[in-house]
């Protein structure tokens, strides 16, 4: 593949203080602060309306803050058009000018820099190479899939050699299969051209496996910021649990708290469970974990009656529901039958207890 | 459904047989239908027929009766019009209207609808403007000889502000007719031009925004491109308004001077005169002249890049 | 949307802002004009008339016998709605769901009269129904303005059957459902909105359609708005009062149709409908 790395790109800081958009009354961006490294390939994460896409509009310039300011290498360009910015921006909808065939699509930015001629074709060239489609420069988008025209939309996000490239849920108006591929394809490129990213989707599978870093938004907050292996074992709070997949969740009551452990009084038995957050004895807590590992163990263990069982391949894993009607996700060896009672425990460290009590 | 043995009964064969025609009626079916055609398709038919009688008929008719005229060979009723000159220049005078009117009303409906598609709340304007395209040419006519006319508010107005001395004769001429063509047309063009702008994917502009084109270089090179078939369709049906203008042309123009339109000139022949093959004859003649400048400005617009532009969802 | 700041594109904003201004004061200043003169004792170059008065209503209404204008132009325009709806609403399901040959030339069929001056059409059909002794009738009336009519249904109602999905039909018939039922409980809601504001807009046009209705009106089937031509024609014979309240009572009854079919399009589409194809 063509070497289109330029390790001067991309050298600066992307400061984010304080970001705020309201639209009315509704407060979409609530006091965003965000430092992100050069060269970082940062994902927003969050369900929908949790304003990652309105903080990626604010970087572009596509929408204007209300509050806060915005720093590149130390220079405010929060009041600076988007055109101004020279960020490269890949949308869901690609937004490829369908009147302009491919060549011309990517070679857009360059042309509005100014730069034509051999060095925009050598540009143009390298670009198109580097999303292999080489050999669909002079089609029009309506000419090609979806999975070539959002190649064709990165390519032409990164062809002006952006500090940040920008991506809107690139992935989600294409097939499974064809996302899986884009991951490794997305990320790969990142790392030839070595720009900083801010990628902003509400897949954690799409951030866990891409994301240098992940920011977890929810109602235009910052709930954690981490990297993947971080959210992944530690979420701080039951939003990011619940996104990083500790579907289970059930109310207890602090018994005792030793360092980073505590022990907690639920339905039907006693758990130990990893703490996050501050706990003290006598508070009302939640205990969240993962289906995999809460596993039915005949004869131990909190007492569930087996609701619904799937085979997925390695286990068979189910939903039960407690006697005071928590539903229960577990993992089991074998099918159990609908109605079967069966005792489900955590698996030693995975359990964690979070300070609020929310079913 | 086999019988024992090798005996075939007759009725069995009968029966068989029977299968065999009704198989052939079914795949004839099925072939009418794989080309479309079945019960849905018949819906068309009273709606065909009610256009075969009431436009392809009548037209046809009219181009015949239009080529058969009481003396002189076929085309006289053609020689008869172009040949006086009183009658011919109204197409000129017709044009003459038409074709600035629109050009106005496109140039001023595409800066505005580029500026009221960023409006939140267009519903008020755009109600507003609605109202005379649905009052129609007449009230429009009526409202407009009063409010232009000598004595006026158009006119108090701009004595009293002092950019005039007299008043201006804005009615009974070419001037009168422009207004009424302008207070129906532009509405027209501009809520035309408006559903084209917000047809347009917003994440095109803001890529090109992203790649830093600045607000012209988006207008001229994304923009335009994209809108000018849009803008093609808008101008034919603009222009196909103001070219039939007939009321507003009679109540507020000269209808025996500049602003006789040639659809005055049709209907006069056709029902003042009583010669509905001569006034056919015009009225096909308005016709063909609409349709030349339609074709020539579609055939231009095929020029151009012309498919979708809602960018693609899905 | 972007927004961008300086000084040309402010005075750019100003300038496309004050033409959009000014054009919807005149607008709606020609509007006024005519309420205001029907109201008005004497209006002589003055900003308002010397004295108000409703006395030119009661005139007009006697003088243009608008009670029997007004009933048969809404008996004209609610046969011509009637008639499009059910031929126009037909031909749009068979025209949206299936593909046959000789489509495309149904389709420019029904496209035509929408692109031709309605002269053009309108003075041959007159003729002939003049010949066949419509010529000032109620059905000549209708006729004539079937044809603009049935097309406009057709077009409007074609992209209003393609947005309901056909699964959905498909499903009603899995589920048992008759072409009857079928019609009735599952299509027809389904087109309901669609129909309303069509068959709304067919109401305004037919009742401010001019041109078509002029040429085959006789004394007693003239509609409000061929009257109010002739009025305004002659006007010089009445006072301008008069025609001006009758002016008024047309725009009352064209503006009732149109604020119903706003609730169901807005004004953008009701011009928009027409490109489509």
């Amino acid at each position: 593949m063509p070497a289109t790395t330029t390790p001067d790109r991309g050298r600066e800081r992307l400061e984010l203080r304080d970001l705020r958009r309201s639209f009315g009354s509704f407060n979409a961006l609530d006091g965003i602060d965000l430092t992100i490294e050069p060269g970082e390939f940062i994902a927003l994460l969050g369900p929908s309306g949790c304003g990652k896409s309105t903080a990626l509009n604010c970087i572009a310039g596509l929408l204007a803050l209300t509050g806060g300011e915005i720093r590149l290498g130390g220079a405010r360009i929060d009041q600076l058009e988007p055109e101004r910015r020279g960020f490269g921006m890949v949308f869901q909808s690609y937004a490829l000018f369908p009147h302009m065939n491919v060549r011309k699509n990517v070679g857009f930015g360059l042309a509005m820099q100014g730069i034509r001629g051999a060095e925009a074709n050598r540009r143009i060239q390298d670009a198109l190479g580097l999303v292999r489609l080489e050999s669909q420069a002079e089609k029009l988008p309506g000419q090609l899939s979806g999975g070539q025209q959002q190649r064709v939309a990165i390519a032409r996000a990164v062809v002006i050699r952006p500090p940040v490239v920008l991506m809107d849920e690139p992935l989600s108006n294409l097939d499974a299969k064809l996302r899986l591929e884009m991951r490794a394809d997305i990320r790969g490129i990142h790392d030839q051209i070595g720009s900083t990213t801010i990628y902003v989707t509400h897949d954690q599978d799409e951030a866990l496996s891409m994301a240098d870093r992940i920011v977890v938004m929810s109602e235009g907050r910052i709930e954690q910021i981490g990297t993947p292996q971080e959210l992944y074992q530690r979420p701080d709070n039951l939003t990011v649990a619940d996104f990083m997949g500790f579907r289970t969740r059930i109310p207890g009551r602090v018994v005792s708290v030793a360092g980073s452990e505590a022990e907690l009084d639920i339905e039907g038995g006693r758990v130990r469970a990893t703490v996050r957050g501050a706990i003290r004895p006598g508070d009302a807590a939640t205990l969240s974990v993962r289906p995999e590992d809460l596993v039915a163990t005949p004869g131990e263990g909190i007492p569930a009656t087996v609701e619904s069982m799937e085979y997925r391949g390695r286990a068979w894993f189910g939903l039960a529901s407690a006697p005071d009607g928590t539903r229960l996700y577990f993992r089991s060896g074998e099918a159990l039958p609908r109605g079967a009672a069966t005792t489900l425990t955590p698996t030693p460290g995975s359990a964690l207890v979070f300070g609020e009590a929310r079913a | 459904m086999s019988a024992p043995g090798n005996e075939r009964t007759g009725s069995e064969r009968m029966g068989r047989e029977r299968m065999g025609s009704r198989e052939g009626g079914v795949s004839f079916r099925a072939r009418l239908a794989a080309r479309g055609i079945d019960g849905t398709t018949l819906l068309v038919l009273p709606g065909l027929l009610l256009m075969l009688l009431l436009f392809i008929y009548p037209f046809a008719y009219g181009i015949a009766d239009s080529l058969s005229p009481a003396e002189g060979p076929w085309y006289a009723n053609y020689a008869k019009f172009f040949g006086d000159p009183f009658q011919s220049r109204t197409i000129a005078a017709t044009l003459w209207l038409a074709l600035p009117v629109t050009l106005v009303n496109l140039a001023l409906a595409v800066p505005i609808a580029f500026r009221v598609r960023l409006m939140k709340r267009q519903r008020l304007l755009t109600t507003i403007l609605v109202l005379p395209i649905t009052l129609g040419t007449v009230f429009v006519a009526d409202g407009l000889l009063t409010f232009l006319g000598p004595r006026g508010w158009f006119n108090h107005t701009l004595i009293g502000l002092g950019i005039l001395d007299s008043p201006v004769k804005l009615t009974n001429n070419y001037w009168g007719v422009f207004a009424s063509l302008l207070i129906t047309g532009f509405p027209f063009s501009f809520l035309l031009v408006l559903s084209y702008v917000t047809g347009i994917d917003p994440a095109i502009e803001h890529a090109a925004a992203t790649l830093g084109a600045g607000p012209r270089r988006r207008f001229w090179h994304i923009f335009l491109p994209l809108l000018v078939p849009g803008l093609a369709v808008t101008f034919c049906l603009a222009f196909v308004q103001a070219y039939a203008v007939f009321p507003s042309a009679v109540l507020l123009g000269a209808p025996s001077g500049p602003t006789r339109v040639i659809s005055i000139a049709a209907y006069q022949a056709a029902f003042e005169q009583s010669d509905h093959a001569y006034g056919t004859a015009i009225a096909i003649i308005m016709g063909g002249v609409e349709l030349v400048i339609v074709a020539g400005v579609l055939a231009l617009r095929s020029l151009f890049y012309s498919g979708p532009v809602a960018g693609t969802k899905g | 949307m972007i927004r961008d700041q300086g000084l040309l594109s402010k005075i750019w904003r100003f300038a496309v802002w004050a033409v959009v201004g000014l054009f919807v004061l005149n607008l709606l200043a020609v509007i006024v004009v005519v309420i205001i003169n029907s109201f008005s004792t004497r209006w002589l170059g003055t900003w308002l008339p010397a004295g108000w008065t409703t006395r030119w209503y009661f005139s007009a209404w006697k003088e243009f016998q608008l009670g029997s204008i007004v009933l048969v132009t809404f008996q004209i325009a609610f046969a011509v709605v009637l008639i499009s709806g059910l031929i126009g609403v037909m031909t749009a399901y068979a025209l949206a769901r299936r593909d046959f040959p000789g489509k495309r030339a149904i389709i420019l069929m029904f496209l035509l009269p929408l692109l031709i001056p309605p002269l053009t059409y309108g003075i041959p059909l007159a003729t002939l129904l003049y010949k066949m002794g419509f010529g000032g009738t109620f059905w000549g009336a209708v006729l004539i303005n079937l044809v603009p009519s049935v097309p406009f249904v057709v077009l409007v109602m074609i992209p209003f059957v393609e947005q309901i999905d056909p699964r959905i039909e498909a499903a009603a018939r899995v589920f048992g459902a008759g072409t009857t039922s079928l019609f009735i409980r599952v299509l027809f809601p389904l087109l309901l909105p669609g129909m309303l504001a069509a068959l709304l807009l067919v109401l305004v046009r037919t009742v401010a359609m001019f041109e078509l209705t002029f040429l085959i009106a006789g004394p007693t089937t003239q509609t409000l708005v061929v009257s109010l031509y002739y009025a305004v024609f002659a006007s010089g014979v009445r006072a301008s009062q008069s025609i001006d309240a009758m002016a008024v009572v047309y725009m009352v009854t064209t503006l009732i149709w149109l604020v119903l079919a706003l609730q169901f399009v807005s004004p953008t589409q009701i011009v928009a409908r027409a490109k489509q194809q």
